[in-house]
């Protein structure tokens, strides 16, 4: 290889460059997320959705609401169950879950999630 | 191609450098105003648009006043455009990018620009300028680029340029057209509402385009050894000539029309312009100075002894670029906005950071100018032409 | 090794494809959610008039301040930076188009209450380039400020000034003129670089409340702004155009605006 050497320690030099946020972290675990429920979401026992769909779906359902409040004009929702919901997130979103840096924070800090919607939308005022 | 981008003497570096600073300033003083908001500009509720807007349109005169050099050529066959056709194309290049960069730097919500493209509407003129500007820019890149590469190879471009290259002549027009349809069917702004806003628009871009390539060309044959050509450079100034008379011709019949008329919405944003309103009169020199600047250059192109000089035709065009650039980069935008729809005055200036940041657009414009030039000079230097 | 190099293109390129579509597929099948019309206020063409004949500076007040307070719009004590809902002119300056030196005494010197026209023919919403604002079926010229991208052509397309831009993070408006900002939670404020205007209350529409304003000044004299239905011959409104003589602004424009102005 012409400038075998050189280019081997390159790459070596790269590679652990590369490598280095796993040798920092190697040997600890980040702990999974524990969002935590307020007493007034506990007792409601059913969000908009059964659990598992929220947990993995909760920004589609956003959007949808989005589109279909906003542009469609259609700012109530019937679940299975008949239930009415007013499809809002300040409203009725943080109403139950009311402690987002407890809830919401808790897995979009962990993967280093910033969702921009707080920019417009009022965050519930939090007793630290 | 491009290696020849990087073979240059001192001025030649000491150019590029001055416009990589200028468009690091730009680009830092731009990042302030993401993070803190279009505040920072002079722009107001009642003057929406400023500066930036100005310079964009100002700029897509520049882009089409290219096809003054291509229509003759290829539709006429006036082959002795045909030395200088890469150069408006080149030139309409760094017109285009410009104008994007600026409507960019304008946005409110610039991470949202792909929602013009995620939900196409259209109705508004916005999205035609949108799409009528990028194929422009397409356009002259594939035609520039392969008749430039042609030309070093010695051999004639290929025959599907012929076809883009006729397309981009009317797309030249095309695109101008349409900038002034954003101002022209806005009922609520009566300086705008004019059927010939888009003639006025397509007059002042045939001669500016012009003026500044002739200006660019002159300087082209002082640093390099080619020569764009006395034939080509005196054609030039007659079209120059011809669409300059156009332009102050087109102004005159607005004039008219308010005045005569004494309509108070027709006149009262030329009253602001030139002579104030209501106490308010920061663009009255500034419009006063296109006046004057426009009366050298007619009398400068019009006798024909001075047109044919070559240092009396600079000054021409160095003041036909001054007057269009008044008259458009500033007059037009802002004079559309003044009076409000209450009749009312409320001034407006770029401030400090918003002209930087246009300095810095500009520069980024000339810097990839100066380095397709610098490619397609070199290449026409090396065959001799 | 029987796939040559174009084959094995075509081959990535069409799996990635399906590989794309089938998790959107996924995502459109996911558990439904069955919508709901609760139409609350129904209209086919909301209008309002405002009866310049018992509008008072107290009243007009009372409703800028109620509809800024419910959409949480920010102060900033500038004029070049202002956002502003609703708002006052003098007749001078909301009807540039009747100036005359010689004005009703009564009408001159009279502040006009002042806000979006909800156009019939709306040249904003023609204008925007993305649909952030269009018309709705019920005549109300929406904003969706997730669509906003602040290009302010509708600011330009308006005839009536009635759109303000976010020249700034509303959330940083001076404190001392914002006590208590945001001062409604249940309603998000808007971020900068996007355009707002009056969105005739959709949100309380929909709850079945009249818009904010109109609340507000017929607390204090009932009928000083009446609003409703245009389309329905019974309605308020129309009635009220039955009843006395009314003006628009810049009607000659038309853009068939629905707010009146009992004089």
């Amino acid at each position: 290889m012409y400038d075998g050497g050189k280019i081997i320690v390159g790459l070596v030099i790269g590679l652990c460059l590369l490598l280095s946020p796993f040798f920092y972290n190697a040997g600890k675990a980040a702990k999974a997320p524990q969002p935590e429920l307020t007493a007034k979401a506990k007792e409601a026992k059913k969000c908009v959705a059964d659990t598992a769909y929220m947990r993995s779906n909760h920004m589609h359902l956003l959007d949808d609401w989005r589109q279909t409040v906003v542009r469609d004009g259609q700012r109530y929702m019937k679940t299975a169950d008949g239930k009415v919901y007013y499809k809002s997130l300040q409203v009725t979103c943080l109403e139950c879950h009311s402690n987002k840096s407890k809830f919401c924070d808790r897995c979009h800090d962990y993967v280093d999630m910033d969702p921009y919607c707080w920019d417009c939308h009022l965050e519930p005022k939090e007793n630290k | 191609m491009l290696d020849r981008v990087i073979k240059g003497g001192p001025k030649y570096w000491g150019w590029l450098i001055f416009l990589a600073v200028m468009m690091t300033i730009g680009f830092i003083v731009y990042l302030y105003q993401f993070k803190t908001g279009l505040g920072i500009t002079g722009m107001s509720r009642d003057v929406s648009w400023g500066l930036y807007i100005s310079q964009f349109t100002y700029l897509v005169g520049i882009a089409a006043g290219g096809v003054m050099v291509a229509l003759p050529c290829y539709l006429h066959d006036y082959k002795a455009f045909g030395r200088i056709t890469v150069l408006g194309e080149f030139m309409a290049i760094a017109a285009v990018l410009m104008c994007l960069l600026f409507i960019m730097v304008d946005l409110g919500y610039l991470p949202r620009i792909m929602n013009v493209i995620m939900y196409p509407h259209p109705k508004s003129i916005l999205f035609w300028d949108m799409i009528v500007l990028n194929v422009y820019l397409l356009l002259n890149l594939l035609i520039g680029w392969n008749v430039i590469a042609a030309e070093r190879k010695g051999i004639h471009y290929q025959k599907w340029v012929k076809v883009l290259i006729y397309i981009s002549i009317p797309w030249a027009f095309s695109i101008h057209t349409v900038t002034a349809f954003l101002y022209a069917g806005l009922p609520g702004r009566h300086f705008w509402l004019t059927a010939i806003m888009a003639p006025r628009f397509l007059a002042s871009a045939f001669c500016s385009g012009p003026a500044l390539l002739l200006i660019i060309c002159l300087i082209v044959r002082k640093v390099s050894k080619f020569d764009p050509g006395e034939k080509q450079m005196r054609t030039l100034s007659g079209i120059i000539a011809y669409a300059f008379i156009l332009n102050i011709f087109f102004f005159l019949m607005e004039v008219f029309t308010a005045f005569y008329s004494q309509i108070p919405g027709h006149m009262h944003s030329l009253v602001y312009l030139f002579a104030g309103l209501d106490g308010y009169g920061k663009l009255v020199p500034w419009m006063w100075a296109f006046a004057v600047a426009s009366v050298v250059a007619l009398v400068l192109l019009i006798v024909p002894a001075t047109r044919r000089k070559e240092d009396t035709l600079l000054v021409a065009c160095v003041f036909v670029i001054i007057a269009t650039w008044i008259d458009k980069g500033l007059g037009l935008v802002i004079g559309g906005f003044i009076p409000d729809p209450f009749d009312k005055v409320f001034e407006y200036w770029p401030t400090t950071p918003e002209i930087l940041i246009a300095l810095g657009v500009w520069a980024t414009g000339f810097f990839v100018l100066t380095v397709l030039f610098k490619m397609a000079v070199s290449i026409k230097e090396e065959v001799g032409a | 090794m029987g796939v040559d190099r174009r084959q094995f293109l075509k081959i990535a390129g069409l799996s990635a494809l399906a590989g794309l579509g089938a998790k959107s597929a996924f995502e459109l099948l996911a558990p439904g959610k069955v919508e709901a019309a609760l139409p609350l206020m129904e209209g086919k063409r909301w209008a309002m008039v405002i009866d310049m004949r018992h509008m008072t500076e107290d009243i007009s007040r009372k409703c800028k301040e109620a509809c800024h307070q419910v959409h949480n719009v920010p102060e900033f004590g500038d004029p070049k930076v202002e956002i502003k809902w609703i708002w006052e002119e003098e007749f001078g300056h909301a009807f540039p188009d009747q100036e005359s030196e010689y004005v009703a005494d009564e009408v001159k010197h009279k502040d006009f209450l002042l806000l979006c026209n909800h156009c019939s023919n709306p040249p904003c919403c023609r204008v925007c380039p993305t649909g952030a604002t269009w018309q709705r079926e019920d005549g109300i010229v929406m904003m969706d400020w997730h669509r906003c991208i602040g290009c302010r052509f509708c600011m330009a397309g308006c005839p009536y000034g009635s759109r303000s831009f976010n020249w700034f993070d509303p959330r940083k408006a001076p404190k001392d003129l914002n006590p208590d900002f945001p001062r409604n939670p249940e309603f998000p404020t808007r971020s900068k670089g996007v355009v707002e205007k009056c969105t005739f209350c959709d949100e309380r529409l929909a709850k079945g409340q009249l818009p904010a304003c109109v609340e507000a000044a017929n607390k204090i004299k009932k009928e000083s702004i009446i609003f409703g239905d245009l389309a329905d011959p019974e309605s308020n409104v129309r009635e009220a155009l039955r009843k006395h003589f009314t003006i628009r602004r810049k009607p000659e424009l038309g853009t068939s605006p629905n707010v009146y102005y009992i004089i």
